[in-house]
């Protein structure tokens, strides 16, 4: 079953407008990446999708409900997960607090999370801000998780780690995709996303260029659309 | 965190031994002094939860303030005289009746106020709140019936079941137990899901919004929670003096609300509970020496501002909980 539908999506920063059209299909229990050079709009594409920049033009559908310009909240609601770029936690409440404050019943818990991420469970009293980056990547995530989203969007979730905690990141996706969790995520490790994806969609400049299973990302596609 | 609970139990004892000893020494005068600081406490306990814990910046919350007096005072002269209200409502001398008025009179205000002024942030949120506030002040000014200008006064204190209100310990006794209410109360609020929520709306809306929750609503519920709190105190404030008038009502009294917040330590448990005791403190010792004590609590102010963003508590238990 289809969840996320994307079809033409147009997005604007005031009258600089940076996304041109956008076609995007994430279906149920899929992981599809998001893939593009830098500023090729991958962030304000998930950005439009939760109208915290207001898409201009385009259809944004997630199970079936017209989501477009909808309140981001509304939009969370309606099962849509956000992890923000940039490690987004709330600094100044405990690791425990940023786990309880947005949580919705479901399958993920606080609990839970902490299973995922042990690290979270040994922190539970500890102030955000005073996290690593790696960690914080996982409260974020976790945080996201404990809203139970049907759909799971990972913005530049690796980006700026060390590399042994990029591997506990990579290992608690592959985790979530093992367990069914439909995943969004945005990413420019290849080779670790790659063998997660199960389809890839290819941004440049503001369009959607290629789409394709990620299997079929081969040198050639890399070099046309992801080669500096 | 272990430092900020010793203070806090250290500050409570005094606050009981005390107005206890000096009343046993025959000096009742101190048991008063004791009364406004748990009342102004109260009602800054009240306002914390906006300011401390949602970062509003409420520089209206006499508008509660003066209703809770206003509610106490009108109820009391009516049921004194034994006319009724209006639509043959009767007044009351019950406090316990008069609290509960008084909450539900603040939540209704504060939500219609809330519901306007939280459409607004930053600078225009603390103008606005001020404008309702001073609508409140002008509207008890001019209103004949309740003694305008001049203030309403009522000649015996409210009563309490089983408790004789016209001794200063007795009234104390109830003042400190509604402080602890609150106290109680505003902890378990700051740990709740809805206080996480809270805090997260002042630390970042959006993100807030991203996972599922309208900061709005947050907001506008714990401003009205905020406002039905500082509402009580106005009531006992108006029982302690027998007195309500417009100035309850006033912009420096919502301003002294503020900085009791911010002597004590803002966002803290104890926080208020410690401004008030510095401020009535200082009124007390700084307004014997000199009339123009106000200028020495700037000065207090301007170092607790610059040197100790923490307040007192964070002079005395290190580091504030929320950066």
């Amino acid at each position: 079953m289809r969840l996320l539908h994307v079809a033409g999506l147009q997005a604007a920063y005031g009258p600089t407008q940076a996304l041109f059209g956008v076609d995007l299909d994430v279906g149920e229990g899929e992981v599809v990446a998001l893939l593009g050079r830098n500023g090729m709009g991958k962030t304000t594409t998930i950005r439009a999708i939760f109208n915290l920049t207001t898409p201009v033009a385009g259809v944004l559908e997630f199970g079936g409900d017209d989501i477009f310009r909808a309140p981001p909240h509304v939009i969370a609601r309606q099962g849509l997960g956000l992890v923000p770029e940039g490690r987004r936690c709330f600094p100044n409440l405990t690791v425990a607090e940023n786990l309880l404050a947005a949580a919705r019943p479901g399958r993920w818990d606080k609990a839970k999370v902490e299973g995922l991420f042990p690290r979270l469970a040994e922190r539970g009293g500890q102030f955000a801000r005073t996290l690593s980056g790696g960690e914080q990547q996982m409260l974020a995530i976790g945080r996201a998780l404990t809203t139970n989203p049907t759909l799971l969007v990972l913005d530049e979730a690796t980006e700026g780690l060390a590399p042994v905690v990029r591997q506990d990141i990579w290992r608690a996706i592959q985790t979530l995709k093992a367990n069914g969790q439909s995943i969004l995520v945005v990413d420019k490790t290849l080779s670790e996303l790659l063998p997660v994806a199960d389809r890839c969609v290819i941004l440049e400049n503001g369009r959607s260029v290629w789409t394709g299973r990620a299997l079929d990302v081969d040198v050639a596609v890399r070099d046309r659309y992801l080669g500096v | 965190m272990a430092r900020e609970t010793a203070f806090n139990i250290v500050l409570s004892v005094l606050l009981v031994a005390a107005p206890v000893a000096t009343s046993l020494l025959g000096e009742p005068f101190y048991v008063t002094l004791a009364t406004r600081i748990a009342i102004l406490a109260l009602a800054a306990v009240g306002l914390n939860m906006a300011l401390g814990l949602g970062g509003l910046v409420s520089f209206g919350h006499a508008a509660f303030f003066g209703l809770g007096g206003y509610v106490a005072g009108i109820l009391a002269v009516h049921a004194f005289n034994m006319e009724p209200m209006f639509a043959g409502i009767p007044g009351t001398k019950l406090m316990p009746v008069i609290w509960l008025v008084a909450i539900v009179a603040c939540a209704l205000l504060a939500f219609v106020i809330g519901a306007i002024s939280l459409r607004t942030s930053g600078v225009y949120f603390i103008m606005i709140t001020l404008a309702f506030a001073q609508m409140a002040f002008y509207f008890a000014i001019s209103w004949p019936a309740y003694g305008g200008e001049d203030g309403l006064s009522f000649f015996v204190r409210n009563n309490f079941p089983g408790i004789d209100t016209l001794r200063p310990l007795s009234f104390l006794a109830i003042c400190y137990g509604l402080l602890g209410l609150s106290l109680v109360f505003f902890h378990r609020l700051q740990h709740s899901r809805f206080g996480s929520a809270l805090q997260a709306a002042r630390q970042n809306e959006t993100r807030l919004a991203a996972v599922g929750i309208r900061p709005f609503h947050v907001r506008l519920a714990a401003f009205v929670i905020s406002a039905a709190v500082t509402g009580v105190a106005g009531a006992l404030f108006a029982d302690l003096n027998r007195f309500v008038s417009p100035s309850m009502l006033s912009w420096q009294m919502s301003g002294e609300l503020i900085v009791l917040i911010i002597l004590g330590g803002v966002g803290r448990l104890y926080g208020p509970v410690a401004g008030a005791t510095l401020y009535v403190l200082l009124e007390f010792a700084l307004g014997g020496i000199t009339e123009r004590w106000q200028f020495f609590l700037g000065l207090i102010l301007l170092g607790v501002v610059l040197f100790a963003r923490g307040g007192v508590i964070g002079v005395f238990a290190g580091r504030p909980r929320h950066g």
